[in-house]
């Protein structure tokens, strides 16, 4: 499929944007003044973008604790999100969630979640939503090999199966939960129980864009032709430790060099669009260039932000009480 | 008796248990970590937070088993093993994930007994971090204490220090019904001297820190601390303050709060919990009952507000309970002048 040179340029600056909003994360929260866990998404890159390339704001998407990436690719702004990670109340959700609970309604992101296994169930109901009210859209779980194992996950595969919902699972499998590989903890196979559940299983690699981004239009497509739902597997490697502070003591020392040195995503992609005469060096180092001012300035603006006010404490627990 | 950390107390806890008892095995998410891993490295965590480091290492994985994230079928099956012969030690991690496992702990361990006409017995400790400070969340900061404590057949115990800690976690392990263990996430590096022998503190029995003549408080968990210092502040103002601890909110030693309140006629309740429901309100009420005559003052809560807990440094510090608001809510009661009805 021939992808457009606008969908390609947005597509690489997202990934780059994620690429370095993560790495200045891992930076600063070295210094201490970033409070709270934050678990980092580099090297998954091309798996949010590579599947938002294919959603507009009108489908929706669920996150997890790993949710930086997911919110960057549905669209989510940056300042926001980075102020909303040093806790100041321009942040997008004004101080109050923090990392792990990014959100915004508005771009079809219903949020990173602390709890493991808790979008697939929601992404039902999402999906739901857009059946019932025919819009069109489509709804997207995002989740890891870890929460594949969720009786959540497992409960909604079955769901979105017996409802013939639109939506689309997103194993985005890295090898592991936590400290725990996946070959120790998933049982049988993720193609198996997509088989079980009576869906379409499409797997790819995710360190290669374009192969995310065909899988994902193909699985989006079914679902949004009103097919019902399908799995989505994507192969990943994560190049940090589970949360900042994870010495990876469980990881063999060269595994995240290799998937540095050989599943770089933004790295192949430069490789292929430039070899394919689609776009100079130059253009690409400009979106580099861009990139770096804008986290730059997203992390300036963050840290000079005003904090919450003590009335914002009690705003906002119920529309109305 | 050397000094040891919160940490290191409830890891000799569970040591001296599995020495003991090779019925006593343990099951969580990364209880010991790195199975499977490229590294071939094993108890590579020994808990998110390293609370049982080490235990892979002497128990094995016949005793220290880690889990698929799957809560619900965990701590379900810690209870159907419970209920058949072996006496485990589940690691929920964040009690918020309470929420994943709900049932297997509600509706299947706590009614066993009951239900079963008192056949059965469930050795069963289930293991969780609690309590906000800690920039955790709204999802995992909340203290779901009184959430355990509502259900009939289980039993809650908050461990206040690490020698509290200690001998709390071999009773829980010891005793034969479904027990919530509950380690504020805060305390972990909090450190004093605890015995080295195995030693059990009973269920039921508070622990009185402080003793004074004007005003009782009850705290719990974390809050206890918070409360002694309180106390010591208010001591030199010619305050006195009795501070309870009650150890386990189930079972609640009633009696020892009541004799309290009437020997001080004043009472002050820290709860970190959310306050509608909590364990403040639960005490409020049967003082009402039962030591209305002896009150000379309105019963205060310092508990936190009905909001979840925000994320923001800010925000949680004014959500959270403080020795000042403790001091200022003493400070209240004293001051409290009882206008006689006409
Ligand atoms: C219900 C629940 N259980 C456990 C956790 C703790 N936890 C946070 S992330 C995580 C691992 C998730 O692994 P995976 O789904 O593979 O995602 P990854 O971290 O690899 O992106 C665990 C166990 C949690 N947040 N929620
Ligand atoms: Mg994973």
């Amino acid at each position: 499929m021939q992808i457009a040179r606008e969908t390609l340029l947005r597509s690489y600056r997202a990934m780059r944007t994620i690429r370095m909003f993560e790495e200045r994360l891992h930076v600063e929260f070295a210094t201490g003044e970033i409070p709270g866990f934050v678990h980092l998404y580099c090297g998954e890159e091309a798996s949010a973008v590579g599947v938002c390339a294919n959603l507009t704001d009108n489908d929706t998407i669920a996150s997890t604790h790993r949710g930086h990436g997911h919110c960057i690719a549905k669209g989510v702004e940056v300042a926001g999100m980075m102020a909303e990670i040093y806790g100041r109340s321009t942040g997008v959700c004004r101080g109050k969630g923090g990392s792990m609970h990014i959100a915004d309604l508005a771009c079809g992101m219903l949020g990173a979640n602390g709890i493991v296994g808790g979008g697939p169930p929601l992404i039902c109901g999402a999906a739901l939503s857009h059946k019932t009210l025919r819009d069109g859209g489509v709804a997207v779980a995002f989740y890891g090999d870890g929460a594949s194992n969720e009786g959540t996950t497992l409960e909604s595969l079955n769901l979105a199966s017996v409802w013939q919902l639109p939506a689309v699972f997103v194993v985005e499998d890295n090898g592991y939960g936590e400290a725990t590989a996946a070959s120790f903890a998933c049982a049988g196979t993720q193609k198996a129980r997509a088989a079980g559940f009576g869906m379409p299983y499409i797997e790819c690699d995710g360190s290669d864009y374009f192969a995310v981004h065909e899988a994902a239009g193909e699985a989006i497509a079914h679902a949004r032709a009103g097919k019902g739902p399908v799995m989505l597997h994507v192969h990943l490697q994560r190049w940090y430790g589970h949360f900042e502070g994870d010495a990876m003591t469980y990881r063999a020392p060269n595994e995240v060099a290799e998937a540095k040195r050989d599943h770089d995503c933004l790295k192949l992609f430069r490789e292929r669009v430039t070899q394919a005469g689609l776009f100079e060096d130059s253009v690409l180092d400009e979106v580099d260039a861009a990139v770096t001012d804008e986290i730059e300035a997203a992390v300036l603006q963050a840290k000079d932000a005003p904090l919450p006010q003590s009335a914002d404490l009690l705003a906002d627990v119920y529309v109305r009480y | 008796m050397s000094k040891k950390s919160f940490r290191q107390a409830i890891n000799e806890a569970l040591r001296q248990e599995m020495r003991r008892d090779p019925t006593v095995i343990l099951m969580g998410e990364d209880v010991a970590g790195g199975r499977g891993g490229s590294a071939g490295t094993q108890d590579a965590w020994g808990g998110v937070l390293g609370v049982t480091k080490g235990l892979y290492e002497e128990f094995g994985e016949t005793r220290v088993l880690d889990t698929p994230i799957t809560e619900a079928s965990y701590i379900g099956a810690a209870a159907g093993a419970a209920v058949t012969g072996l006496r485990p030690v589940a690691e929920l991690m964040f009690v918020d994930f309470v929420g994943c496992c709900l049932d297997q702990i509600m509706n299947q361990a706590a009614k066993f007994r009951y239900m079963f006409g008192g056949k059965a017995r469930t050795p069963l400790v289930i293991r969780a971090m609690y309590g906000a400070g800690f920039n955790a969340a709204a999802q995992h900061s909340q203290a779901l204490y009184p959430l355990f404590t509502h259900i009939p057949g289980l039993k809650v115990v908050i461990p206040s220090s690490p020698y509290e800690a200690k001998g709390l976690l071999i009773s829980a392990i010891r005793d034969d019904d479904p027990v919530i263990f509950l380690e504020n996430k805060v305390m972990y590096d909090v450190e004093e001297e605890v015995p080295d022998e195995p030693y059990a503190i009973p269920f039921g029995e508070a622990n009185l820190t402080r003793e004074g003549d004007d005003v009782t408080i009850v705290a719990f968990g974390r809050m206890v601390g918070m409360a002694n210092e309180a106390a010591d502040r208010l001591a030199k103002k010619g305050i006195g303050c009795t501070v309870i601890d009650p150890r386990t909110t189930s079972p609640l030693d009633s009696e020892t709060i009541l004799d309290c309140v009437a020997d001080t006629g004043r009472l002050v309740i820290v709860d970190e919990s959310s306050p509608r429901c909590n364990m403040a309100t639960d005490i409020a009420a049967l003082v009402a009952e039962q030591a209305f005559d002896s009150l000379r003052a309105p019963i205060r809560r310092v508990v936190p507000p009905h909001t979840p807990v925000p994320f923001a440094t800010v925000l949680e510090t004014l959500y959270l309970p403080s020795v000042e608001k403790i001091e200022a809510a003493v400070t209240a009661t004293m001051n409290h002048r009882v206008t006689e009805k006409v």
